[in-house]
C-alpha cells in the first residue's frame, strides 16, 4: 500500500506544531501556524488522488475521462486565500502586542498577563 | 512550565498522534485510490448540470455554494478584523521618517525595482480580470484572480510611493467594493429566494455552449462578486500593514 503523501502531512504538521511550541517570537510562531495549515492541503489533495486520473476540467478532454476529486481542490483553494486573511489578522494582532508590551516573546507576554 | 518540560509533554503527544495515525492509515485506501463516489458522481454531471466545464468552481460557486459563502464572509471578518485591529491608538500619529532624522533621506527604491514593477502592472491587472472571469472554464476563479488583482495594486506601490498606493486604492473606496462583493455574493443567493427557490439555486440562463465565458448561469456571477471581494480585501490589508510601518517608523 501506498502511503508515502499521508507520512508527509503527519510529517509537516508535527514539525509545524513542534514550532509553535517552542517559539520564543511571535512572528515564528505564526509562520509555524502557517506550516501546520499547510499540512492540510497535502492531506486534502492527497486523499482525492486517483492514479492516472486529469484535473476536474473537461474543457477540452471528454465528461467521462477519469478526474480527481473535485470537492477537495475547491476546499483546498478557499482554504489557501482565508488562511492568508487570518495570517494578516495575526500579524495585526502581533504588531499590537508588540506596541503594548514592547516584546514579541509569547513566553514573556504570558508572564506579564499573569 | 518549563520549555523543557514544554517539549516532552509535545513528544508524548506526537508519539500518540503518530500511533492513532499509522493505526487509521491502516484502515485508509492507499494513495490514488480513490474510493468515491462523491467526487466521481460530481465529475460526471457537473458539466451537464451547470454547463461549467471548470468542475472545482461549480463545486465552489454551486454545489457548496453556501460554504462558500460562509468561506467569503470569514475573509470579510478577517480584513475587517485587521482594519479594526490597527485602527489609530491614542498618542500615535502619523510621521514621516524624514521628519526623524534631518538631512536623512530613506532609501529609495531601486530604479531596476521601479521598472519591473510598473512593468508588470498592467498585465496583473489583465491576468486577475482573466482569472476573476474564467471560474466556469478553466482553472481560475474568483479567488484566485482576487489576489492577482490585489497584487497589481501592491506593485503601485513598489513602482512608486505609499502615498501613491493610496491615491490608487484609498481606503473608502476599497472598504465599499469589499462590501459589495460580500454583499453580491449573499444577493446572488437570496435572489433565489425571492423568487421561491431554494437558497443559492442557479437561476440564470446557463448557455448553449458548455465552458463559453457566457456559460454556468450564477457561477460565473458569483465568482465575479468573490474576485472583487478577496481583491479588495487584500489591498485593505495590504494597504493597513504599510499603514503601520509608517506609522511606526514615524514614532522610533
Amino acid at each position: 500500500m501506498h502511503i508515502f503523501p499521508f507520512i508527509v502531512v503527519v510529517w509537516i504538521l508535527a514539525v509545524g506544531l513542534y514550532g509553535v511550541v517552542t517559539s520564543r517570537h511571535l512572528m515564528h510562531l505564526i509562520m509555524c501556524l502557517i506550516v501546520v495549515q499547510s499540512s492540510t492541503y497535502v492531506l486534502l489533495l492527497a486523499v482525492g488522488y486517483k492514479t492516472g486520473a486529469v484535473a476536474p476540467y473537461f474543457y477540452d478532454v471528454p465528461v467521462h475521462t477519469p478526474a480527481v476529486d473535485p470537492v477537495v481542490q475547491a476546499l483546498a483553494l478557499t482554504d489557501v486565500v482565508v488562511e492568508a486573511a487570518v495570517t494578516a489578522l495575526l500579524l495585526a494582532f502581533a504588531i499590537q502586542a508588540h506596541k503594548r508590551f514592547g516584546t514579541l516573546d509569547p513566553q514573556q507576554l504570558v508572564q506579564l498577563k499573569g | 512550565m518549563t520549555p523543557r518540560l514544554r517539549r516532552w509533554v509535545f513528544l508524548a503527544g506526537m508519539a500518540g498522534l503518530a500511533a492513532f495515525y499509522l493505526w487509521g492509515l491502516h484502515g485508509l485506501p492507499g494513495f490514488g485510490r480513490y474510493p468515491g463516489p462523491y467526487g466521481d458522481v460530481i465529475n460526471r454531471i457537473a458539466v451537464g448540470q451547470t454547463n461549467a466545464t471548470g468542475v472545482v468552481s461549480a463545486v465552489n460557486f454551486e454545489y457548496r455554494g453556501f460554504d462558500t459563502l460562509g468561506e467569503e464572509f470569514i475573509l470579510f471578518a478577517a480584513a475587517t478584523g485587521v482594519a479594526v485591529v490597527l485602527r489609530r491608538l491614542r498618542g500615535e500619529r502619523e510621521r514621516s521618517a524624514t521628519d526623524e532624522a534631518a538631512g536623512r533621506d530613506v532609501p529609495p527604491t531601486s530604479d531596476a525595482v521601479r521598472q519591473v514593477a510598473l512593468i508588470l502592472t498592467g498585465p496583473m491587472l489583465v491576468v486577475g480580470w482573466y482569472l476573476a472571469s474564467h471560474a466556469q472554464t478553466s482553472p481560475s476563479g474568483g479567488f484566485q484572480g482576487g489576489v492577482v488583482l490585489a497584487t497589481a495594486f501592491v506593485l503601485i506601490y513598489l513602482a512608486g510611493r505609499f502615498l501613491a498606493f493610496e491615491r490608487f486604492s484609498p481606503v473608502d473606496v476599497t472598504d465599499a467594493v469589499e462590501a459589495v462583493g460580500a454583499a453580491g455574493f449573499a444577493a446572488v443567493g437570496l435572489a433565489a429566494v425571492a423568487m421561491g427557490l431554494p437558497l443559492l439555486t442557479n437561476f440564470l440562463g446557463l448557455g448553449t455552449v458548455p465552458g463559453a465565458v457566457s456559460s454556468s448561469g450564477t457561477i460565473a456571477l458569483i465568482s465575479f462578486f468573490v474576485g472583487l471581494e478577496v481583491a479588495a480585501a487584500f489591498v485593505l490589508i495590504v494597504s493597513e500593514l504599510l499603514d503601520q510601518a509608517l506609522l511606526l517608523r514615524g514614532s522610533r
